[in-house]
């Protein structure tokens, strides 16, 4: 199960991970839908790209502008959070829709957790792999935790002060 | 000063609610602590030696009477009937029980405060210059800025996981009187030819492990695109500062590997998507900000220099006090007021709850019932009538705030250190307190004249002993405290990291070290010249040879016998069972 569009649905994607031992351009990338690493779709572009619908995952490390000539290719771009306090990934989900203009699903995979998904969502993503071991109902609240926010981002294009009359106490 | 509106306490309030939570699925268990480590940190909740410590911020340095009493509410009700002022202008308490801390955030609420950002790899308070808005020198104020900055900082989903902490600070007047040259970010406002406002950004300065002073990244950016400009460093410093070692992780260590040319390149490139678009800041906003900082119900009044004059030669403790501990004022008649925080025999920066109380009333009775907290550690009353200083001074007298020693040698800048903080290799608040009744003497004091005196606990620099004109750190020896020393650091406009003089001391040496090298200062100052001015003229070796000519005695008494001299005299029964001592 994954949280998509602030609701709880089945998750028909598959992520692929490489194991020990595995190379880019050589695992087997099953049929279906598959989530492949960059670098598998770096190597493996010319097979992978004639599917019905393609799936990326970049690592908190990788460039979102390696994507750029591919954007409109994938249905899923998922960024990986290795542990949660890496925070490249916010920056990355924000440069996707922001620079290279995603619309498909954005998705959190890895240590994704209730704390964090608030955030998450303001830079772009609508879609969150909730990390395994704990209860997807609880972390969906994470979604909600605040109302209202000062800064501009991706869910929200302008500052709070181009968005409301301040100053009322 | 700057009130929340109905947003900002709606945002303040679903804080509250939301930490209520994450303190609930701690106890539960739902969280372990690894996962809410991090959460309690990004709301300055650190876990100390004894207990559990709650830094709350103090945007800017200001407060209201009102806030300075729900401290000493906080102080009563919650901690052991003190607070702590800290370099960064909050104030933190040390004794929190964590199912406390929810309430404590809600009560903090209540008069407009939060502890949001003040610890954890997110950008941090936003300090600034303590006489903003009263200061002779000011060009133009800085807090409308300042608190611009604050609620663009204040949760931005970006760059709530930065690869380390993240400091901005800013100052509007000639003097720098904020240490923006040692700050992640550190912002001067300035006026191009054409009159215009701006800032000059320096970029990557910072203590800890490796002090390095900012450089210029932009001579000026227009106030309207300071936003996006700050936005687009710490989007570059989000993606490409080093995450593999925390020693590294600091903005400064990426400028330096990147060269501030390429690290600039960066930075232009990604503002050139923002600059220009909705997060400008609108005059509107600029506007609605300022006019919370406009100037009190001024009189009109003239100096009352002769006045004081009488009072002074009556008084030569009065004297004293205004020499050192007011500050002049832009407005005829006015001046601001500096309440002393490092009387001999306290812990320098605690203020008791009955002296927050005090501090409050005092605000109301002299000074339009606004406060400020200072890097320095002390409190000011920024907007005191001249006539009234005098009265002014005999109640801060009887409240033990009113120490003429403002920049004087005891006026020490000094961290929690060993006794609180579990990232210590040594105690700080000891060696303050036997330092200070070492040279205890208000003349010698005066004849020593300025210098800063910084003591850290451990090279994470919180004392900013790098630019202590003699700044001390606590290192660890096989488990021992010892004491490094270094002279020549400055803050301010003629910024400059200190220089480490030899081998560490021993904490009973540390006395005498100082008086070496005040000694080596006396004979060789000229006139009026300050310690550091002599330290820049003659250079260091001459402190040093003085230094280590012949073996430091190692006051034992001194050492062995602190922790019962320090009881005495302290406004708290401070208890000594950390682990390490």
């Amino acid at each position: 199960m994954i949280i998509k569009n602030k609701s709880i649905v089945e998750d028909d994607w598959a992520v692929l991970r490489l194991g020990e031992g595995e190379a880019a351009d050589s695992v087997l990338v099953a049929p279906g839908r598959v989530i492949v690493p960059l670098n598998v779709w770096q190597a493996q572009r010319e097979t992978l790209q004639t599917r019905a619908e393609l799936g990326v995952w970049l690592a908190s490390s990788d460039r979102p502008e390696a994507l750029q000539e591919d954007i409109k290719k994938f249905a899923v771009i998922a960024v990986d959070f290795p542990k949660f306090a890496d925070g490249r990934g916010y920056t990355i989900a924000y440069l996707l829709r922001e620079r290279l203009g995603f619309t498909g699903e954005l998705r959190a995979i890895g240590d994704v957790l209730r704390d964090q998904l608030f955030y998450m969502q303001r830079v772009g993503f609508d879609a969150f792999a909730v990390r395994q071991d704990k209860d997807i109902n609880d972390a969906l609240k994470g979604l909600s935790d605040f109302s209202e926010n000062y800064q501009a981002s991706v869910d929200q294009p302008k500052p709070l002060f181009r968005r409301v009359q301040r100053g009322a106490a | 000063m700057y009130r929340y509106d109905q947003f900002d306490h709606q945002i303040v309030a679903e804080r509250v609610a939301q930490f209520r939570g994450q303190v609930s699925r701690r106890l539960s268990g739902e969280l372990t602590e690894d996962e809410f480590r991090i959460l309690r940190l990004q709301n300055g909740l650190y876990m100390q030696i004894h207990a559990y410590m709650l830094r709350i911020a103090v945007p800017y340095g200001l407060l209201s009477a009102e806030q300075v009493r729900m401290f000493a509410h906080i102080a009563r009700k919650y901690d052991r009937d003190y607070g702590h002022f800290t370099t960064r202008q909050n104030i933190q308490f040390n004794w929190i029980k964590l199912p406390d801390a929810p309430d404590i955030l809600a009560d903090l609420a209540s008069v407009e405060m939060h502890a949001i950002q003040t610890s954890g790899n997110c950008i941090r308070n936003i300090t600034c210059d303590e006489f903003a808005g009263v200061a002779q020198d000011e060009i133009v104020d800085p807090r409308p800025y300042a608190e611009i900055l604050r609620q663009w900082s204040t949760f931005h989903p970006e760059f709530g996981f930065l690869p380390r902490k993240f400091k901005f600070s800013i100052t509007g007047a000639a003097n720098d009187r904020a240490a923006i040259a040692v700050h992640d970010i550190g912002l001067a406002v300035v006026k191009n030819d054409a009159g215009e406002v701006g800032f000059r950004v320096l970029v990557g300065g910072g203590l800890g492990r490796t002090p390095v002073i900012g450089t210029e990244i932009c001579a000026f950016v227009p106030w309207q695109d300071v936003i996006t400009y700050a936005e687009s460093i710490v989007r570059v410093y989000n993606q490409y500062g080093r995450r593999d070692n925390m020693y590294k992780a600091r903005i400064k260590i990426l400028v330096k590997a990147l060269g501030i040319e390429e690290f600039r390149r960066q930075v232009e490139a990604d503002w050139e998507f923002t600059r220009g678009g909705p997060c400008t800041i609108t005059q509107e906003e600029l506007n609605r900000v300022t006019a919370c900082f406009t100037a009190p119900a001024y009189e009109s009044l003239s100096d009352a220099a002769a006045e004081l004059d009488v009072l002074k030669s009556d008084n030569k403790a009065f004297a004293n006090w205004l020499l050192r501990n007011v500050k002049p004022h832009k407005v005829a008649g006015y001046a601001s007021v500096v309440l002393s925080l490092k009387k001999t025999g306290i812990a320098p920066g605690d203020a008791t709850a009955a002296q927050l109380d005090a501090a409050a009333e005092l605000a109301e009775r002299f000074s339009f019932g606004e406060l400020r907290a200072t890097h320095n550690q002390n409190l000011v009353l920024a907007d005191v009538k001249q006539t009234e200083l005098f009265s002014l001074w005999q109640a801060a007298k009887d409240l033990g705030m009113a120490t003429a020693n403002i920049g004087l040698l005891t006026d020490i800048i000094c961290c929690p250190g060993g006794d609180f903080c579990t990232l210590a290799n040594a105690r700080s608040i000891p060696l303050a307190k036997a330092i200070a009744e070492c040279f205890d003497d208000i003349d010698f004091l005066h004849d020593i004249g300025e210098i800063d005196l910084n003591i850290s606990g451990c090279v994470n620099a919180c004392a900013h002993h790098h630019i202590g004109h003699i700044g001390i750190l606590g290192v660890d020896k096989d488990g021992e405290e010892w004491y490094q020393v270094s002279i020549g650091g400055a803050q301010g406009n003629g910024s400059s990291i200190g220089k480490v003089i030899g081998r560490s001391f021993s904490f009973g040496q540390v006395p005498e070290v100082l008086a070496r090298l005040l000694t080596v200062y006396v004979e060789n100052r000229y006139d009026d010249e300050r310690f550091i001015d002599t330290v820049r003229r003659i250079g260091y070796e001459p402190f040093k040879t003085n230094v280590y000519a012949t073996p430091v005695e190692d006051d034992k008494e001194l050492a062995g016998v602190d922790y019962e001299l320090l009881k005495i005299g302290a406004p708290y029964d401070m208890p000594y069972y950390s682990p390490r001592f």
